[in-house]
């Protein structure tokens, strides 16, 4: 079944390939189909999913390259899961996103399929190399659906986008090469997991410790997609060149896996670390709050503050990343606030993902009629256009952390985690929400309050289709921030696993 | 083995002669214009030279000809490259209007001898045949590259070649000389053996000689510093002969280095014992390393400033010498499987980019960036494949470029701590090297608009276009039969001492 979500949309870009280039609609229903089936497999996954199973479901393996030791493995668990879950609802959404593309729609939804099958892919794969292999595979679609249908600066944006991920990926590749070598040549994650949290301990490179070496270079490589400061600069520019379906997609999902990554990864092949950087982490954490929403206080331009606030909310995320250690010995063995933490981060993952998906919807709705997003240029579009005003108002809520709303759950389990651990950086953090609070809502007042602006005076109701894509991802974002529970249930026996993991190599974080 | 033995094992070579002397009679019975019939003789030579090849017993190793040549798999891996690359250059050259007004008897004729000097370099154990083989490759690439005689920058090209070819082979040749005074000897064992009982108070003159020599395989495979003539020589040569330099020669480069380094300074090539080294004076791992570097950084970064495709890859390709010779300082039986494995893979991509400039100027446009402009909007299969290409030359999954490259990382890393700066220059000059081969890609497709109509290449050239473009995809996701072929013919012939 996991190879079948991932291979669906391959075999839909396939298909359009063969479709005349003339055949618009055509080539539309099939990305609709293709993007549909896969998100009803993932639905499907999620009902057939075993809450109490924390390893992984789902298994596939077969035999691949066999004499570097590389195999096609895939399962799923509490932590992919619900990634895999939204990656299929955002793009069956974005295809409707995209209906309006300008030209080239050929090309546009055969790369948009194939970004949907490096994206998945990444969240399912379980062989190290197959993992890589996705990560590059999405970058190219990625380059040229920024740099064919962006904006005025999509060339730069797109080569901006293409160089910082793939020195990110290139030093990933060196740490997984140094990883297979050290741990007796296996790319299997599962084998990983298992033998390279102890395979490094005591090695040293220049003075290093080898352990240390790793985690950075994975680290970092991570870190550019999060974007964590002070590797964020590429996101707000590719945000604003890229299409607004594309937007959707990099702060919905390429975000997150980023965060995947290093939950994947550096927690549990190299849990010792975590040991070492999770006070760093949370200071990271604390900057990418404070400076997003300082940047996106300065921000004229609405899809530019969009963008950093995707910055500041990654920031929660990190804070509530890096209470993992609360569980360990040294901390007193606080596993309440371990799992808070860090359930909160990938609760978080999710919520970001409907709620900027979300924004950046609205942000293209209002482009699309008034082709500009100054926000200064707007005023008083409430009495213009009262449904959309509503939606943005539950978006911008929901962005802020209004309780009642998903956002707000996942923030405060990120913060009350941390509180134990880091109290300093989480009181700092919590003052950071007010700027969370006062950009999203400043923004709001001069876009939707006062006067209406006269150029304005015909501007049309977001129409049905739009209504379409952002509905569903309101719905989510009220039913999780009033009950949570089961998207809880669904990560906490993996999230259970992670913590062990991290929190037994609390005793020996001493030698490395 | 003998003389007389030795032919026994030397059938391809023999159908080689054979084809070029045929070749050369048989175009006196051409007209001008028929003249490029010759090309289906040399093709015909080749496919012969190629199955003499498969027949062969691939269990024997041995040497042939009073030990100056091996006779091994190794040897017969760089043979069939050979092979397979001059066929896919036979068939290019027959489809660009370059050549056109030329008679190309001698042309094709040429390139069978080529052929056959690189199947000398491939197998040659001996100082003398080294330097005797390099120089009938040289010679011949030297006329082919001025081939266009009335084109003043291809006779330019042919002129500065000649000048820094005799230089660089007059180098190597002094050192081989020294090598010959202090060993007594020019077979590869007998200076090992030398190398063992060697006097202090030599090693100084052996640091010189290796120096020297490494001037001459430098200049083979163009790595920096012995680069300066890639550049004007591949722009001005017929781009179907760049192709071909930048892909065969090179390759034997790669090829005789190896065995100089590992059976003269290593541990014999027979891959036991990688830190074993008969020449502890000379850190020339290091050195090695130093070269690789050097190479792929100042080919990338000159790259990035090019206005002309064809000169780019001119110094994508000394890059790329750098990418493969950073496998050569690990001494390992991985490092020379990884080069053989990048060579394979590269020989794919690099003629397809190659075979795209030549379309794209035989389509009326040129070899400049604003030549490409909305290309792959008017040629949109033109445009795909030149993306296959140029993706796979900065080693980007799935394509064949990022598996020659993975092996070449992992072959550094598996050496150790020691080497992982090398890894890490190298990965980061693929950062670099993507901005001027994306360069292409978004000159072909950001710029221009969606047109009514396409143009779709004839069917032949088609043809050429898969032959290179599907293998670049094809060996990124599944490529064991290439991983089988090279470990199978990982086999240098070593002589116990």
């Amino acid at each position: 079944m996991l190879s079948w979500i991932i291979w669906i949309p391959v075999i839909g870009m396939v298909a359009i390939a063969l479709i005349p280039r003339e055949n618009i609609r055509l080539i539309k229903i099939v990305t609709a189909v293709a993007t549909g089936i896969q998100f009803l497999l993932t639905l499907l996954l999620w009902s057939k999913f075993d809450l109490a199973n924390g390893g992984f479901q789902f298994m596939e393996r077969a035999e691949w390259i066999p004499s570097f030791n590389i195999t096609y493995i895939l399962g799923v668990d509490g932590l992919s899961l619900p990634m895999v879950i939204l990656t299929g609802l955002l793009f069956f959404l974005g295809t409707f996103v995209s209906w309006n593309i300008s030209r080239a729609h050929k090309g546009y939804f055969a790369l948009f399929l194939l970004l949907d099958t490096g994206v998945i892919g990444v969240f399912l794969s379980l062989d190290f190399f197959l993992f890589y292999v996705f990560w590059e595979v999405m970058l190219l679609p990625m380059y040229f659906l920024i740099g064919i249908w962006g904006g005025p600066q999509r060339e730069y944006a797109a080569i901006k986008f293409f160089l910082y991920t793939l020195f990110g990926s290139v030093l990933m590749l060196i740490a997984i090469l140094a990883l297979y070598f050290a741990c007796d040549r296996t790319f299997d994650m599962l084998l990983l997991m298992q033998t390279a949290p102890t395979a490094l301990n005591g090695v040293m490179w220049w003075g290093m410790s080898a352990v240390k070496v790793i985690w950075v270079m994975l680290f970092i490589g991570f870190a550019i997609k999060v974007p964590i400061f002070p590797f964020h600069t590429w996101l707000p520019l590719v945000h604003v060149e890229a299409p607004t379906a594309i937007s959707v997609i990099l702060a919905g999902i390429l975000l997150k896996l980023g965060v995947y990554g290093i939950l994947r990864i550096n927690y549990t092949m190299l849990p010792v670390a975590v040991w070492w950087f999770a006070g760093a982490l949370a200071v990271l954490g604390l900057i990418n709050v404070i400076w997003g929403a300082m940047c996106a206080l300065a921000q004229t331009d609405l899809k530019k503050l969009v963008a950093y606030s995707s910055i500041n909310h990654m920031g929660y995320l990190l804070i509530g990343m890096a209470a993992v250690i609360a569980a360990g010995e040294v901390n007193g063995n606080n596993l309440l606030a371990a799992q808070a933490g860090l359930g909160g981060a990938v609760f978080q993952m999710f919520n970001h993902g409907t709620i900027s998906a979300m924004l950046f919807i609205l942000v293209g709705v209002i482009y699309d009629r008034a082709h500009h997003r100054d926000i200064e240029g707007f005023g008083g579009l409430a009495t213009q256009m009262p449904i959309y005003s509503g939606i943005v108002a539950v978006a911008f809520f929901a962005g802020l952390g209004l309780p009642g709303l998903s956002g707000f759950v996942s923030e405060a389990m990120c913060l009350i985690g941390a509180f134990p651990v880091f109290k300093a950086i989480v009181i700092a953090a919590t003052l950071g929400i007010l700027l969370n609070a006062a950009y999203f809502l400043w923004a709001f007042q001069r876009i939707f309050m006062g006067e209406l602006n006269e150029k304005y005076k015909e501007l049309p109701e977001i129409n049905r289709m739009e209504l379409f894509t952002v509905i569903p991802l309101a719905v989510i974002t009220l039913f999780f921030g009033v009950y949570p529970r089961p998207f809880l249930d669904l990560i906490s026996s993996t999230m259970n696993v992670i913590i062990d993991t991290v929190a037994n190599m609390g005793g020996i974080a001493g030698l490395y | 083995m003998s003389n007389l033995q030795s032919l026994s094992l030397y059938w391809p070579e023999l159908i080689l002669t054979v084809t070029v002397l045929l070749t050369i009679v048989v175009d006196l019975f051409y007209s001008n214009k028929e003249s490029g019939r010759t090309a289906f003789w040399v093709l015909g030579g080749l496919i012969l030279t190629q199955a003499a090849i498969s027949f062969q017993d691939s269990a024997i190793v041995t040497t042939l000809f009073m030990d100056n040549l091996a006779f091994d798999p190794f040897a017969t891996f760089f043979k069939s490259l050979i092979i397979l690359s001059t066929i896919l250059v036979i068939f290019i050259s027959q489809r660009t209007h370059e050549l056109d007004g030329y008679r190309t008897g001698e042309y094709y004729a040429l390139i069978a001898v080529m052929v056959f000097g690189m199947f000398l370099m491939a197998s040659a154990i001996d100082l003398i045949m080294v330097y005797i083989s390099i120089e009938i490759v040289s010679i011949t690439s030297f006329i082919l590259a001025g081939y266009l005689r009335g084109d003043r920058r291809s006779n330019e090209a042919a002129l500065k070649y000649v000048i820094y070819g005799a230089f660089s082979s007059g180098i190597m040749l002094f050192g081989l000389s020294i090598v010959f005074g202090l060993a007594g000897s020019t077979k590869f064992f007998a200076i090992q053996e030398a190398m063992w009982n060697l006097e202090g108070s030599a090693n100084f003159a052996f640091t010189l000689a290796a120096i020297f020599i490494l001037a001459g395989f430098g200049y083979k495979i163009s790595a920096v510093p012995f680069h300066f003539w890639t550049p004007d020589v591949y722009e001005g040569a017929p781009t179907s002969i760049t192709a071909y330099l930048s892909v065969a020669p090179k390759a034997v480069g790669f090829a005789v280095a190896i065995r100089f380094f590992n059976q003269v300074f290593g541990d014999g090539g027979s891959f036991i014992d990688p830190s074993l080294t008969t020449f502890t004076e000379l850190p020339w791992p290091q050195l090695l390393a130093i070269l690789a570097v050097a190479s792929m950084t100042l080919g990338n970064l000159v790259a990035i400033q090019q206005s002309s495709v064809k000169r780019m890859l001119a110094y994508s390709s000394i890059a790329h010498a750098g990418y493969m010779l950073m496998a050569l300082p690990t001494l390992s039986s991985q490092g020379v499987y990884a080069v053989m494995i990048y060579l394979v893979m590269y020989l794919f991509m690099n003629l397809g980019a190659f075979f795209v400039v030549i379309y794209v100027k035989s389509q009326g446009g040129g070899e400049s960036f604003e030549d490409y402009s909305g290309l792959g909007w008017k040629m949109p299969i033109v445009g795909i494949v030149m993306t296959i290409f140029m993706l796979s030359l900065t080693g980007i999954p799935p394509t064949a470029g990022f598996i020659g490259k993975f092996y070449l990382f992992a072959a550094v890393i598996k050496t150790g701590p020691q080497l992982y700066w090398l890894a890490i220059v190298g990965a980061i000059n693929s950062v670099i090297s993507l901005y001027f081969y994306m360069r292409v890609v978004k000159v072909m497709f950001f710029e221009g608009e969606p047109s009514a109509t396409v143009v779709v290449p004839p069917l032949a050239i088609m043809l050429i276009f898969m032959a290179l473009a599907i293998p670049s995809v094809v060996f990124g996701v599944y490529w064991t039969p290439i991983a089988n072929w090279v470990s199978q013919s990982l086999v240098l012939y070593t002589q116990v001492i």
